[in-house]
């Protein structure tokens, strides 16, 4: 069977699968739409977790990234992995306990004002400026969950596209029908287990070819090891043979630390911001509410983090293993020997052949001699124009026509596309056709995961904090429902649009909203619980300045051509991935340095932390509807 | 207002106590577990990585900062939060008998 059988086989098994789950796991109250019933073990929490953390970026694109950076591709695996030690041991088990819905639930309640306990029946005006801090914690969740998943609706709809042979608009169409269908039927219940699910399709696409490659390259079982291990055909380790490879061709030692703009203090920093950065993003720490106890939800951390490093640590393997099958195989070929993963991959423009005439290809890191591009932004007949007239020039040699490759230098498209790592690694090693179809399963797999989580968390922070704390606390179970059910239909909708017309800032921002997360939510969250003493004036405060800091520098230097700071500590500039870190240590030190001059919070917010922190089974969570103020 | 939902407002002292003595050996444990994780990620995989790699990580062809950074990290931070769940589960545990053997004795009402 073909290729295309086989996906079709898969994905459609897959899909299947999804939608039965959701109809199994259709609920009717609000407590099992937001958060499951609160009656997810903590095993397959971890498993729901870990697919709702790893997006289409993790599975398809990071692979790629740490082949093409090597060494540095470390602040990815450490600052993505990093964050749940921070989430396991400072956020999750207390975040559980106060039990809630959200994350704007507990920074509202945490830092709620005193004005409003006198008032008996407050009004909408005054539940708003009341509870200033829970409006900020909205907006910053809904701000974060937008950005990041019409990235993921474009990721749906790009492996759709690739391998269905679809319009990527299609593809996002088709994704956005699936997520729908089971989110609003199932809320948190829903996506729960159909994240289980997903987790095992995407893990074991990963895992096969992983394994395979390994066994053919270093004759070992775990590709963890084989890419530590010695050649099969060679007594030289792998790495010496890549270095030595990467070397010739003057890309620089793979193993080599600190190349370039990756200086120790950038990577340092990058890394920090990531781990910070995971701990405060809303769609991980809701999963958290969706198990039974606090001693769940510590193992449902440790789940957590197994789970994702079943993938984490098998993804430099791969990219180690297709750095060194991409070199190998494609150098000094002739068209006619060109690898069959080269050609199919071709037709896609993520990886192309401008030759300079001596039909034998060169992949040098070298911009005057190197022949491997990507089409990158340009579009079909902008490509088309660049090939044929590439073509002139090399049959006239040189006399017609124009050279393609500086035009292609001038705009940064040297080598191929980082995201046909994961993707063409089965056919680099000529892997079975059903092995590549079940990577696309994977893929998607990956990419509806991650968006159903965040819709959830736009449809609780709309329908939950905004309609029924500050709009409408009246409303019912059944309206209340009604609406949540509502805002996911409108959140897939509006995530939809902006995959079919991609906003420009989407893929950048995307990697700041870790920055932002860092900067804005980890801090305010760390103290509600570690002190007792931070009141609502400098927990706000300390939100803006860091968030303010950190939005300020990123815009200025992304978009601004503002010069990059370099606090006298790195000669090439902090990178703008990197300045969370800074932004948090900025909302920290305002928050505590405001601290004594502010009221402290009232006697009733300290014995909320007190209960939050007590050990378990001595007071009941609080009950939402009837907390105090409510 | 007082809330009996909330313990601090009906605990004699030795329950204080106890639940004092419970949240410190929370922190210990709790700032032990950050060390390490620091020391591990953000020490041996970046600050210490270029010294690191002049040696191979034994039996195999791994730079031991690159293997920190690409392996090492991952798989210490996965036993931290194992450690701490056991260890934090079991102090839950102990507190939490320790306070009902109060509260029998009329330490709490």
């Amino acid at each position: 069977m073909s290729v295309q059988i086989y996906t079709y086989l898969f994905v459609g098994l897959t899909f299947a699968l999804y939608l039965g789950i959701a109809w199994w796991a259709r609920v009717a109250d609000t407590k099992s739409f937001y958060v499951a019933g609160r009656g997810v073990p903590a095993a397959a929490n971890g498993m729901a977790t870990a697919a709702d953390w790893m997006s289409a970026a993790s599975y398809i694109s990071m692979a790629g990234l740490v082949a093409t950076m090597g060494y540095s591709g470390g602040v990815y695996l450490m600052g993505w992995t990093g964050g749940f030690v921070l989430l396991s041991l400072l956020l999750a088990p207390y975040l559980r306990k106060f039990g809630h819905f959200t994350v704007p639930d507990f920074v509202g309640d945490r830092f709620a004002t005193r004005t409003l306990a006198g008032i008996e029946t407050p009004n909408m005006m005054q539940r708003i400026t009341g509870n200033p801090a829970r409006l900020v914690a909205v907006i910053c969740a809904l701000f974060a969950s937008f950005t990041y998943v019409a990235g993921q609706m474009r990721g749906v709809g790009v492996v759709f596209s690739r391998f269905l042979e679809v319009e990527v608009n299609v593809g996002v169409v088709i994704g956005m029908v699936i997520v729908f269908i089971y989110a609003t039927l199932g809320g948190m219940k829903g996506i729960t287990w159909t994240q289980v699910a997903q987790y095992w399709v995407l893990i074991t696409a990963f895992l096969v070819p992983a394994i395979a490659i390994s066994i053919k390259l270093t004759d070992t079982f775990l590709p963890q090891a084989g890419l530590g291990a010695q050649l099969a055909d060679q007594s030289v380790y792998f790495f010496d043979k890549l270095n030595q490879i990467q070397k010739d061709l003057g890309f620089g030692s793979y193993t080599d630390t600190f190349v370039g703009k990756w200086d120790k203090v950038n990577v340092f920093l990058v890394a920090l911001t990531l781990m910070v950065g995971t701990a405060g993003l809303p769609h991980v720490i809701v999963r958290f509410y969706t198990v039974k106890s606090p001693r769940a939800a510590r193992w449902s951390g440790f789940w957590a983090l197994f789970f994702i490093a079943l993938l984490y640590l098998t993804a430099p393997a791969i990219a180690g293993f297709a750095r060194y099958y991409m070199l190998e195989t494609l150098n000094g070929e002739k068209k006619e020997n060109l690898p069959s993963w080269y050609k199919s991959w071709e037709t896609t423009g993520l990886v192309l052949w401008f030759d300079d005439g001596d039909n034998s290809l060169e992949y040098t890191a070298d911009p005057k001699e190197n022949e491997i591009f990507n089409k990158g932004k340009l579009s079909e007949s902008e490509l088309l124009t660049l090939t044929r007239e590439h073509q002139e020039w090399v049959s006239s040699q040189g006399a017609e026509g124009k050279d393609a490759r500086p035009h292609l230098v001038g705009l940064g498209l040297s080598g191929p596309d980082k995201d046909i790592i994961v993707l063409a690694t089965p056919e680099m090693a000529e892997l079975s056709s059903w092995i590549i179809a079940f990577v696309a399963a994977g893929g998607l797999a990956a990419a509806l995961s991650t968006a159903s989580g965040l819709l959830l968390v736009i449809s609780s922070s709309v329908a939950h904090d905004l309609y029924f704390r500050v709009i409408n606390p009246k409303a019912d179970e059944k309206k209340r429902l009604l609406v949540g059910r509502g805002v996911i239909g409108l959140a897939v909708v509006v995530a939809g649009i902006f995959g079919i017309y991609p906003p420009g800032f989407v893929s950048e921002v995307v990697a700041f909203a870790f920055g932002l997360a860092a900067a804005s939510f980890f801090p305010v969250i760390v103290l509600g619980i570690f002190s007792k003493r931070v009141g609502t004036v400098p927990a706000i405060f300390g939100m803006l300045a860091g968030l303010g800091f950190t939005l300020f520098y990123i815009l200025g230097t992304v978009y601004f051509g503002m010069e990059k700071w370099t606090f006298g500590l790195t000669d090439h500039g902090v990178s703008p991935q990197g300045i969370g870190a800074v932004g948090m240590l900025v909302n920290f030190a305002v928050t505590l340095i405001l601290t004594p001059f502010t009221k402290p919070p009232t006697d009733e917010i300290r014995a909320m932390v007190d209960s939050v922190r007590e050990p378990e089974g001595l007071s009941p969570a609080v009950v939402v509807e009837n907390a105090p103020e409510h | 207002m007082i809330n009996k939902n909330y313990p601090s407002e009906r605990l004699k002292p030795e329950a204080a106590a106890s639940l004092k003595s419970y949240w410190r050996k929370n922190l210990l444990l709790m700032g032990v577990l950050l060390l390490v994780w620091a020391f591990a990620g953000l020490g041996c995989g970046i600050i210490f990585a270029d010294t690191l790699n002049q040696y191979n990580l034994p039996g195999t062809g791994y730079p031991l900062g690159f293997w920190f950074a690409h392996q090492g990290a991952i798989i210490i931070f996965v036993l931290i939060i194992l450690i701490y769940a056991l260890a934090m589960n079991r102090l839950d545990r102990v507190h939490h008998e320790e306070l009902t053997a109060l509260s029998r004795k009329g330490g709490a009402k």
